[in-house]
């Protein structure tokens, strides 16, 4: 009697999901420390008294201006991306590809869209990266957050080529891609309100 | 073709994503990285030994030399050693075909070597902690940048492949014990380094540019040193933990004993660890003004000290004590495993209850000599444990086993050498020598005789450390076939070929125990 042959290997569980949340936990003690880091040293900065604000820290120098409508756009942009992705989840699972393509293809518009913004907000608040601590760690810092939106972008077109080239046999990296906006978006808002707001 | 089979052998090596090469490929340079550390760490020792002025080195070398010291030891040795028995092991004793992102970790192990070479390019052009070449520095902490993210690339590889791939019927708790540390370990590793990467990444950037907030090349040392320091080293020791309590039933033919308190003594130290780097990269909201103010100052004091010194070492003795209830009424049988395991987990132990002492700052041993004797245990023990897991799991790995004779006296040896290379280190702190100073330095007491033994536990290491690579290597290369099961063993791994093929395993294995390969002996061949 003939033995019978051995069965496949089972599918790996979900491996780029899992990696995705992984690292994007990863990337939360990356941004999440990087903030530490900037509140420790803006709580030892001398206090300084402003007309609109009374005694503040003396952290962001007087003279820059953050622009504000730019750092709110970015923020609005993100909240968007997040539709968008899940929007290409949704459509992904029913193997609606064109509605799927759709979604990934404004995932990616409105992920460079908040991209824009950042380039935009260097531009305009003119912060010199020889300046001081506070110039130096702001370049640090939103230079880091734009490397992740551009590794959110990249990792996007990855996913919408194959979703797109193979069916909703790969549904699981669209997934993966949105749960990686969902930390990209939580990650934005934390930089927006301790580097736009508090300041 | 000779020739052709030679090179297509050789561009295997550096193309192979396979995870038994890549490991190897760690563990071979972890060697190599451990012995350069262990001549530097030796040429440190003896410059301490007569403080009147400098003999072999001046005192802008010296703190490079010190500075590429620990980097090698722990960055270029005994991670690279950890890592590469980690990600060798576990898929075949989670019964896996492969490593989940198996690019990913071997890109990982490229990028790991680019950036540890780097690093010590740039300390050798005076660029380390402190040295006085700004676009060495710039390298240093560049280089460090990349080097962090291609040991983070291996963890996410090794901690999906410990969630995702497990044989079927494999909960996470029915896992080895050393795939479960393993995962510990890599998620350990996973949350730290980005803190690690993101302080990094502000030190060249202000660095570079602006020197303004963290104090220059000086400043290195006092914002990423935490890294090369306890508890953060700990880490490291965590996947062999696992191998502790994998080996230690083996050799006494029995099972562990309170297997679930293994599991919670490894996730304890995992904890303890994410914590600490937590603390280090931002003050803790209970040492804040007023958070404990209707408690009391006493707690507000010992909550954070607790959770930072004294449970990773509560975590270990949970180890300790695991490996000792299941060896109560065994007759162990004395191998090179057990041998490295015990010394190395005692080591482990020293390092982290001296660590404890360091932490009480009422001892005033902060800024002494006396944390390079704490670091000295638990690196040298985990490179101990690191051996015991190559005696262990080399036969797997390379199909020949490797002499018990040999290899347990430089257990032995190697002991002896951490016990010198720590114990007079922590007496001297005692006695006020500083940390981080070669020469130049005066305490009451025979400091001569403390430097001396402490280079005599330096040599005494390299020595065994040296003699232990050559014997692995010859007898990986030479020795007498280990057939698939040497030990008798109960995990997956061993219900493989010695070596294992480029598949693992020809069929899928259901487990139906935390035992699956004893398992399949009992019922002839059937699991589960």
């Amino acid at each position: 009697m003939h033995a019978l042959p051995p069965a496949p290997q089972p599918a790996p569980r979900r491996q780029l999901f899992v990696g995705t949340g992984l690292a994007s936990a990863a990337g939360v003690m990356l941004i999440g420390g990087m903030l530490a880091v900037w509140s420790q040293l803006r709580a030892d900065a001398p206090t300084r008294f402003s007309e609109r604000r009374g005694a503040i820290k003396d952290w962001m120098p007087a003279d820059i201006v953050v622009p504000e409508v730019a750092a709110n756009m970015m923020l609005i942009a993100f909240c968007v991306v997040c539709v968008m992705a899940q929007w290409a989840v949704y459509s992904a699972k029913r193997d609606d590809r064109q509605h799927a393509g759709m979604a990934l293809g404004m995932t990616m518009l409105m992920g460079l869209a908040a991209l824009n913004a950042q380039i935009f907000i260097w531009t305009q608040m003119g912060v010199g990266v020889r300046d001081g601590a506070f110039h130096s760690m702001f370049y640090a810092l939103t230079g880091t957050m734009a490397f992740l939106v551009i590794a959110g972008l990249v990792y996007t077109a990855v996913a919408a080529f194959r979703f797109l080239g193979r069916g909703n046999s790969d549904v699981s990296i669209v997934s993966a891609t949105a749960l990686y906006w969902y930390f990209i978006t939580a990650a934005f808002t934390a930089v927006w309100f301790v580097v736009y707001v508090q300041k | 073709m000779p020739e052709s089979a030679s090179t297509s052998s050789v561009a295997n090596w550096f193309t192979s994503a396979d995870h038994k090469v890549v490991g190897r490929l760690f563990i071979g340079s972890g060697f190599v990285g451990f012995l350069g550390g262990l001549v530097l760490a030796v040429l440190v020792a003896f410059e301490r030994i007569d403080a009147e002025g400098y003999q072999l080195l001046d005192k802008g070398a010296g703190s490079q030399v010190l500075a590429a010291a620990r980097l090698l030891l722990t960055y270029g040795g005994v991670v690279p050693m950890v890592i590469g028995l980690v990600i060798a092991v576990v898929p075949l004793q989670l019964g896996s075909r492969s490593l989940a992102f198996s690019r990913t970790a071997a890109s990982g192990f490229w990028m790991w070597l680019t950036g540890l070479g780097l690093a010590i390019a740039s300390i050798i052009g005076n660029g380390g902690p402190g040295g006085g070449e700004a676009e060495m520095v710039d390298l240093y902490l560049a280089s460090t940048v990349v080097m962090y993210l291609g040991l983070g690339m291996v963890a996410l590889s090794v901690a999906v492949t410990a969630l995702t791939s497990r044989a079927p019927g494999m909960g996470l708790l029915r896992a080895p014990m050393f795939s479960w540390a393993s995962l510990v370990g890599a998620v350990t590793l996973l949350m730290a380094l980005p803190a690690l990467i993101g302080t990094t990444i502000y030190l060249y950037v202000d660095h570079r540019y602006a020197r303004a907030g963290f104090g220059g090349n000086y400043g290195i040392g006092d914002w990423v040193g935490w890294s090369l320091s306890q508890p953060f080293t700990y880490v490291l020791a965590i996947p062999v933990l696992g191998f502790v309590l994998d080996m230690v039933p083996v050799m006494g033919r029995t099972r562990l004993a309170q297997r679930t308190a293994g599991n919670v003594a490894v996730g304890v130290v995992g904890v303890a660890v994410i914590t600490a780097v937590v603390h280090s990269t931002v003050t803790l909201p209970w040492e804040g003004d007023g958070f404990f103010s209707g408690i009391g100052d006493k707690i507000a004091d010992l909550l954070p000290f607790a959770l930072l010194n004294l449970v990773p070492l509560l975590g270990l003795l949970g180890v300790l004590a695991t490996a000792v209830l299941t060896l109560k009424s065994a007759k162990p049988r004395v191998a090179a495993p057990l041998a490295f395991g015990v010394l190395g987990l005692l080591m482990i132990l020293l390092g982290a209850a001296s660590h404890v002492l360091y932490a009480i700052e009422d001892a005033g041993l902060r800024g002494t000599i006396y944390e390079a004797g704490s670091y000295v245990a638990v690196t040298f023990g985990t490179a101990m444990l690191a051996f015991g897991a190559v005696c262990y799991w080399g036969p797997k790995l390379w199909g020949r086993t490797i002499s018990d004779k040999a290899a347990i006296p430089l257990a032995l040896l190697a002991f002896l050498g951490t016990v010198l290379g720590s114990i007079p280190y922590m007496i001297a702190g005692f006695a006020d020598q500083p940390a981080g100073a070669l020469d130049e330095f005066v305490y009451d007491g025979p400091q001569e005789f403390w430097n001396l033994l402490t280079t005599a536990g330096f040599v005494l290491t390299l020595l065994s450390a040296l003699a232990f690579v050559a014997l692995a290597a010859r007898s990986f290369t030479e020795g007498d076939a280990a057939g698939d099961d040497p030990w008798d063993g109960t995990t997956l791994e061993w219900a493989t070929s010695s070596p294992p093929p480029a598949d693992n395993f020809s069929d899928v294995i259901v487990v139906g125990s935390d035992h699956p390969l004893a398992d399949m002996k009992n019922n002839s061949g059937k699991v589960g």
